[in-house]
């Protein structure tokens, strides 16, 4: 297809570089240096898409990111994005596009039968309606949610990567057009760190296009030489295609860097995009300003375009948005793209409020032959998926004869402008309302910001290089950089123009016009119009936030750029108050949308969360071990062998170590060295119980509360010498306990003489466990003693196998013969492999986590965690008898509160089910009696679960109410399919009651 | 993310430091003669001060000291910092 | 009610070019006495003056607040409902709100688009699958709907899910009845019901001060003026430390940044709410085709309804780790409230020490799902002097005697 409304010459296109692009499934053609949307103008398109709720036609507005109206559905399968804005894409051979929202297409969307059922679909229609019956509500909202929503997710994976940078800079300059380039070379040459973003694919901005001279230089030859200068500046980066999306704290600006998007597929290679975490010491805010429409009647036909836009889509690519123009504008800015069209072969009438000024940009308009229509205003636009006319009303004069309707396929609109304050707002500032200029421009600087040039509400050219320039120095000497006299740029001098103030024009006609009259739309995106916000307030919805949510203006992609301000205006009349009275709703990140991939970055799958493996990771998955996540950790759970379910290879296991040997990697349980002259009244004020006596070479259980009372971890703990302890924590608290101690012992008692040190990952841990334990320790170990009297339990030595320093415990979790050895981490599967070997004769067998538990529920010890769920004190556990008269510790007064030291809160009991083949479900309830009632009173539950190996029958481990008191008492356990198993309390420890095992010779 | 002054180590971003909440609480050391009410005031009432916050944090990825900070609850900056038992050092 | 909404209205409405509307609420000057002041135009004291006029009769109340009414964490939130809550004291509390969600588009003649789509609670270790099994089954007697749900049924629900996570999903839970409602409609809602039992919302009225005298309220000082108020219940979301001190009264509290986000809107992919405590992702589809993303708390305290970009990071991370076909979608707005936070996870429903002075706070990050039974039990509290026996519980004296319902040390479920 032909590019019937490219213009022969000008613009920044690559005319010898064709692209063919598809849009709804038509092929085009476009240039390169086209977006998707210059193009299709070029080819004459305009009703590029259909509007949220009525479904009308629209067509291309804008000319950047403020764009309501034209997203697609760029690309299809793995490469798709949603709600692409047709004005940011950058052509590319082969780009395929579809607009959003309509079904079948735009020509043919069948829900666009409901412009006519506007009437009865205005603002919070829904929240009227679709009550009754009430039943029908899922079936209504079905339909509600398949009509709305935009763009389509993707069905496959994203085959592209995203990375994150953090960055530091002394300057950061948002925006690069003549205010930002201006600022970036001020500061770049005081030798201050500096870092430009700028969204366009070169800098520039509209200095690109301008006819405008800058101390006598062409612009394009001033963005060179000043784009060269800052390429040659060490200390300067300028990072194109890049949009400053968020203002956080302390001066933190977060910014995504689009690398691949504007390549053809096929030749995307690496990082998609990358976010940039910039913290700059100032910030100076170059952002621009985003033109506003005008409001008046069928505002939203395709065709109805911003006149910035005309300009950029003539000047800077080439295209001609039309050829019978209609201006309507409310100050000078407007003149620009009449004499833009004009230049270009366009028929063009202007229609201005105002009355005649004699401005610079009206006296040349009027040279250049242009037909002015003063005092008059556009009441309301006509035509189907393209404008085709307009009709006239006077604006404090009679229309001329024969202007009441006018003919055109192109209405321009010029509002005048908003200062893109949405940074500077998100950094706290508060914008201020100029009357002058009609506009919020941003006031007190909050973070160490400022903002120039149009984003500050100065329009000119001269200003905005004048205020770039001052900004830069400014800034850098904030951070030290000192203007070395005689660098600085000069100011550069630029054509002057008069211009003639703008007449703020926020709506046509009277609210009747509003409500009844064609629609005149303040938010394109979401079919916001001005009878909508009249309805709000007379409703009762007064607060801007009120409007804003009740008719949903600014809820869209564009974030309300184009119609909030508008908006807001339009309230502040209904009220009959000021727009400064009106005030705004609050600017949020993210500037413009912000793919989730970029924000995840890298750290997804393997790298969402570390993965810690102890020293035999690569051992037990030879081994054919099942892990099981325990906090950061991968532990083996079980070893199944061929043939065997997980029950099989746990009761192996499990008997292996009751009958024979076993051997455990425990190397994750937390270990603390504590050392120091008061290391022992440190233990004293963390434990409930006395430390005082327990001699070195000496171990002994603790347990450690907060201060609320309730168990926070547990663990064995050595005292390696007089002044030095080893403390061992839960595989999952050792971060939390270590951080604990160090808090206490620095925050409250810092006289305390003591040292931590977090040892978990210098050593592994391997537990030799069951009646033939010592006999393989014996083998392998010389240097030890092992028999019963010199090593009693609870005692622990230090030795050597094969050379290897090792600690060796005589502890139990298991109640069976049981050592703990501790050696060198990096030793460690050499130690494990020689008893392996030692125990081979003994039929040594690897023990997962699964095994582990059911040995120690087997006995009744406890699981912190699993057995204790952050209620629980030690009286619940029927450890009382472990919290010292004698002193103070952690939490302990906390224990005898009237709540807490009740003797009848939940308890720590054995469950034997009546049948014995019936594992109770772990978290099953306990009742008094079976019950079907909705509602029961719940005894406690059931922490712990499992079929016994060696009893040969179930048992479990709950938490019961008044459970010691209870002995012998039935109970019930509601299962999951709706039958209740029957089980008796009991103590929880069932197995080895006197515990003898661990005794053995 | 917040930039926080480590007594000790200077600027750093918030991701290194853990928050510990309001500072000057004292732990009582005869709590066994206090009141269920006094007691409970020690471990859960909070200030929770709307403007300046003396409050507690610690450089758990760097060198694991405590310090005290006052921070406006509104503004989020930081106004002092100082290490525990020191004299405050004033934000220059 | 004369302003009645139904089909009807909107067609005839509709028909006169909808310049017939009447006011959702008037717009009154303060009074100088009312019974009750609740202070705190959100959810929760619109519902509290709501119910107090219903089902207590209570004519003469007024609510002040100090900005825009519902503009508190009733605007901010994540808007999941759900009352699949573990011990027994705030699972019939959560579940009295779920049952008065069920009918509540009717009873407020305003539909808040309450979505029962489910809620499924996802495991991903095998504590948190005890854990979960464990609620489950003690929300079976007390009256919650609940199921666990295999990973293939996950799968099923959310056929976008990545189970094979670095945290597998090992199953979870569902809450059928859970889901979503249209937050702000949800105060709207209240406050036009509550307007027209006559009950004075008065916006843009801050109180400066709690005046008591001889242990006694007396009424508030205002940004309108001294109002005498025989009873002053405080519901003030983020700010119930400031008001306390104004009383002279410590609470257990501190108010953190609670920050959410939102992606452009989409086609409808997520038909369920889907929440992981163990990857720290919360995420639901909103009617318009948002997806509504919650983020964690904000380590710090802080009033300033902004938090810190890493909680945005790690939140989006868990969502592309579990949906990652989501990864090319892109998020358009973040935002954020300040959440007053308990000890024990659990709110205070209260009187207090001083006669006729209410307090009800510490909803942490649950309090809009229990927007509508906070109300009503609030008002029972405020009506009677006495608590209902749903919130008996969640007095002050609590952190005294050591009765925690210690919700998030033990439910394996965020809030």
């Amino acid at each position: 297809m032909s590019q019937s409304c490219r213009l022969p010459h000008g613009g920044r296109v690559q005319r010898s570089a064709p692209v063919r692009f598809f849009f709804n499934d038509k092929p085009y053609d476009g240039l390169a240096g086209d977006t998707l949307a210059s193009a299709l103008i070029a080819n004459g398109v305009h009703f590029v898409a259909r509007s949220w709720k009525y479904h009308r036609p629209r067509g291309i507005v804008a000319a950047g990111v403020e764009e309501p109206n034209a997203l697609v559905q760029l690309e299809t399968g793995a490469y798709t994005i949603p709600n692409a804005r047709a004005t940011e894409i950058e052509l590319y051979e082969g780009l395929r596009a579809t607009s959003v929202n309509a079904r079948p297409d735009i020509e043919h969307d069948r829900m666009a039968v409901a412009r006519y059922f506007s009437r009865f679909i205005a603002a919070g229609f829904y929240y009227k309606t679709f009550m009754w019956p009430r039943a029908w509500w899922p079936k209504y909202e079905e339909r509600i949610r398949d009509a709305a929503g935009l763009g389509t997710v993707p069905d496959t994976l994203d085959p592209d990567r995203y990375e994150k940078t953090h960055a530091h800079c002394d300057v950061l300059i948002v925006g690069a057009g003549p205010a930002g380039l201006a600022a970036a070379v001020a500061a770049g040459r005081t030798g201050a760190r500096v870092i430009l973003v700028d969204n366009q694919p070169e800098p520039g901005g509209s200095l690109l296009w301008s006819t405008d001279t800058l101390g006598g230089e062409p612009a394009g030859q001033w963005i060179r030489r000043v784009t060269d200068e800052l390429a040659t500046m060490p200390e300067v980066c300028v990072l194109p295609r890049t949009t400053a999306f968020g203002y956080q704290d302390h001066n933190l600006v977060t910014a995504c860097e689009r690398l691949t998007d504007h390549l053809p597929l096929q030749q995307r290679a690496g990082v998609r995009e990358r976010l940039w975490k910039i913290r700059a010491r100032r910030v100076v805010l170059a952002t621009g300003a985003h033109e506003r429409p005008l409001v008046f009647g069928n505002n939203d036909l395709p065709g109805v375009m911003l006149a910035s836009a005309v300009c950029t889509y003539i000047n800077h690519y080439g295209a001609l948005p039309g050829r019978q123009a209609v201006v309507f504008t409310n100050n000078d800015s407007g003149y620009q793209a009449a004499l833009d069209l004009k230049r270009n072969g366009a028929q063009v009438v202007v229609v201005d409020p105002r009355t005649r000024s004699g401005s610079g940009l009206s006296m040349r308009a009027e040279q250049a032959g242009i037909r002015i229509i003063q005092q008059a205003v556009i009441e309301h636009a006509v035509g189907g998926t393209r404008v085709s006319g307009v009709r006239l009303q006077g604006h404090g004069a009679r229309l001329p004869a024969g202007t009441e309707s006018l003919s055109c396929d192109l209405l321009v609109m010029a509002g005048g402008w908003n200062p893109v304050i949405h940074l500077y707002a998100q950094s706290g500032g508060k914008p201020r309302w100029c009357d002058q200029r009609a506009c919020f421009v941003p006031d007190v600087q909050v973070q160490p910001q400022i903002s120039v040039g149009a984003a500050n509400g100065d329009f000119s050219l001269a200003q905005a290089l004048s205020g770039g320039v001052r900004a830069g120095i400014e800034a850098s000497a904030q951070c030290d950089f000192a203007d070395v006299s005689g660098k600085a740029p000069a100011a550069w001098a630029t054509h002057a123009s008069t211009e003639s103030p703008i007449l703020p024009i926020w709506s046509i006609g009277s609210g009747k016009a509003a409500t009844r009259g064609p629609k005149q739309f303040i938010d394109y995106q979401n079919d916001v119009s001005v009878s909508d916000i009249h309805l709000a307030v007379r409703e009762g919805y007064r607060s801007i936030e009120h409007v804003k949510r009740y008719t949903a203006m600014g809820f869209g992609t564009d974030q309300g750029k184009l119609g909030n301000i508008n908006g807001m205006a339009v309230l502040a009349g209904v009220l009959g108050q000021s727009i400064s009275e009106t005030g705004t709703t609050t600017f949020r990140p993210n500037y413009t949308p912000v793919s989730f991939g970029t924000i995840a970055g890298r750290e997804l799958g393997d790298m969402f969360d570390p993965i810690r493996k102890t020293y035999l990771y690569e051992w037990h998955v030879a081994h054919g071990a099942v892990f099981e996540d325990v906090g950061n950790w991968k532990r083996a759970r079980h070893y199944p062998r061929p043939g065997e379910d997980m029950d099989a290879a746990v009761a192996r296991e499990c008997l292996a170590v009751r009958h024979s040997v076993g051997l455990l990697d425990y190397s994750t349980l937390g270990k603390i060295d504590v050392r120091g002259p008061d290391s022992v009244t440190f233990l004293n004020r963390i434990y409930p119980n006395l430390w005082d006596k327990l001699k070195p070479g000496r171990c002994r259980y603790g347990l450690m509360l907060d201060e609320n009372g309730m168990i926070l971890d547990d663990g064995v703990n050595l005292r390696l010498a007089e002044q030095h302890f080893l403390v061992s924590t839960t595989t999952g608290g050792a971060a939390r306990v270590m951080s604990w101690m160090e808090r206490w012992l620095q925050t409250e008692w810092p006289d305390l003489k003591v040292y931590l040190t977090s040892i978990t990952d210098q050593y592994a841990t391997a537990t030799v466990a069951g009646p033939n334990a010592r006999k393989v320790l014996q083998k392998v170990c010389q240097d030890i003693n092992f028999d019963k009297e010199a090593f009693p339990f609870m005692g622990f030595k230090e030795g050597t196998i094969d050379g290897v320093f090792v600690r060796i415990l005589r502890v139990s979790f298991s109640g069976e013969l049981s050592y703990e050895v501790y050696m060198p981490a990096n030793l460690g599967q050499h130690v494990w492999n020689l008893l392996m070997a030692a125990g081979e004769e003994f039929g040594i067998t690897p023990y997962g986590t699964e095994a582990m538990h059911v040995l120690r529920a087997e006995k009744g010890f406890i699981i912190v965690g699993q057995d204790t769920d952050g209620s629980m004190t030690p009286l619940d556990l029927g450890m009382g008898g472990m919290v010292s008269k004698a002193k103070d510790c952690l939490g302990k007064r906390s224990l005898s509160r009237s709540d807490t030291a009740s003797p009848h809160r939940k308890q720590l009991v054995g469950l034997l089910p009546s049948d014995p083949t019936c594992v109770l479900p772990e978290g099953g309830q306990i009742l008094n009696a079976p019950s079907t009632a909705a509602i029961a009173a719940m005894q406690g539950h059931v922490t712990s679960s499992y079929m016994s190996p060696i009893l040969q029958r179930s048992i479990a481990l709950a938490v019961i109410k008044d459970g010691l008191n209870r002995m012998e008492q039935e109970v019930t356990i509601p299962l999951p399919d709706g039958r209740f198993a029957q089980a008796r309390i009991c103590s929880p420890v069932f197995y080895d009651p006197e515990g003898a095992r661990q005794n053995v010779d | 993310m917040l930039v926080i002054r480590c007594p000790w180590c200077g600027e750093r971003a918030e991701t290194e430091f853990n928050y510990g909440g309001e500072a000057d609480i004292v732990r009582p050391t005869d709590a066994e003669h206090l009141s269920d009410r006094e007691w409970g005031d020690y471990v859960f009432m909070r200030k929770n001060t709307l403007g300046l916050h003396r409050e507690q944090w610690v450089h758990s990825h760097g060198c694991r000291r405590w310090f005290v900070a006052e921070r406006d609850t509104r503004t989020y900056q930081f106004k002092s910092y100082e290490k525990l038992g020191a004299h405050a050092m004033e934000k220059s | 009610m004369s302003n009645r909404y139904s089909i009807f209205s909107l067609i005839k409405n509709g028909l006169s070019h909808n310049e017939k509307w009447g006011q959702a609420w008037r717009s009154p000057e303060p009074r100088r006495e009312y019974d009750v002041v609740i202070v705190g135009a959100g959810g929760h004291g619109l519902a509290t003056a709501y119910y107090l006029a219903k089902v207590h009769g209570v004519r003469n109340i007024a609510v002040l607040e100090k900005g825009w009414l519902g503009g508190g964490n009733v605007a901010r939130n994540t808007t999941i409902v759900r009352s699949n809550y573990l011990w027994d004291e705030s699972a019939r509390l959560y579940e009295k709100s779920m049952q008065l969600w069920e009918g509540l588009s009717q009873d407020l003649n305003y539909n808040v688009m309450f979505s029962q789509r489910g809620v499924l609670n996802l495991a991903h270790t095998l504590q948190e699958v005890r854990d979960t099994q464990r609620r489950i089954n003690a929300n079976r007697y007390n009256g919650v709907d609940g199921e666990w749900v295999t990973p293939e049924q996950v799968r099923d629900i959310v056929p976008i899910i990545n189970l094979n996570t670095r945290y597998p999903v090992l199953g979870g839970s569902l809450q059928r009845r859970g889901g979503v409602a249209r937050h702000d409609a949800v105060a709207w809602g209240f406050a036009r019901a509550a307007d027209a039992l006559g009950v004075d919302l008065i916006q843009n009225c801050p109180v400066t001060n709690i005046r008591t005298k001889g242990g006694a309220v007396e009424g508030v000082d205002t940004g309108k003026g001294f109002i005498k108020a025989k009873k002053v219940a405080v519901v003030v979301a983020g700010h119930s430390s400031v008001l306390a001190e104004m009383a002279g009264i410590r609470l257990p509290i501190e108010s953190h940044p609670l920050q959410a986000l939102v992606s452009e809107p989409v086609k409808p992919v997520i038909h369920t709410v889907i929440m992981s405590n163990a990857v720290h992702a919360y995420i639901s589809q909103s009617d318009k085709g948002d997806l509504v993303i919650g983020a964690g708390v904000d380590q710090y305290t802080g009033y300033g309804q902004r938090g810190s970009f890493q909680s945005i990071e790690h939140t989006v991370q868990a969502i592309v780790e579990m949906f990652p076909t989501l990864s090319r979608v892109r998020m358009n707005r973040q935002w954020g409230g300040i959440v007053d936070v308990t000890p024990d996870a659990c709110p205070i429903v209260s009187k207090t020490d001083i006669k006729g002075l209410y307090f009800n706070c510490g909803w942490g990050t649950g309090g809009f799902k229990a927007t509508p039974g906070s109300g009503w039990v609030f008002a029972h509290t405020i009506a009677h002097n006495e608590p209902h026996p749903l919130n008996a519980a969640f007095s002050i004296d609590r952190f005294y005697n050591g009765h925690l319902i210690d919700e998030h040390g033990a439910a394996a479920v965020a809030h």
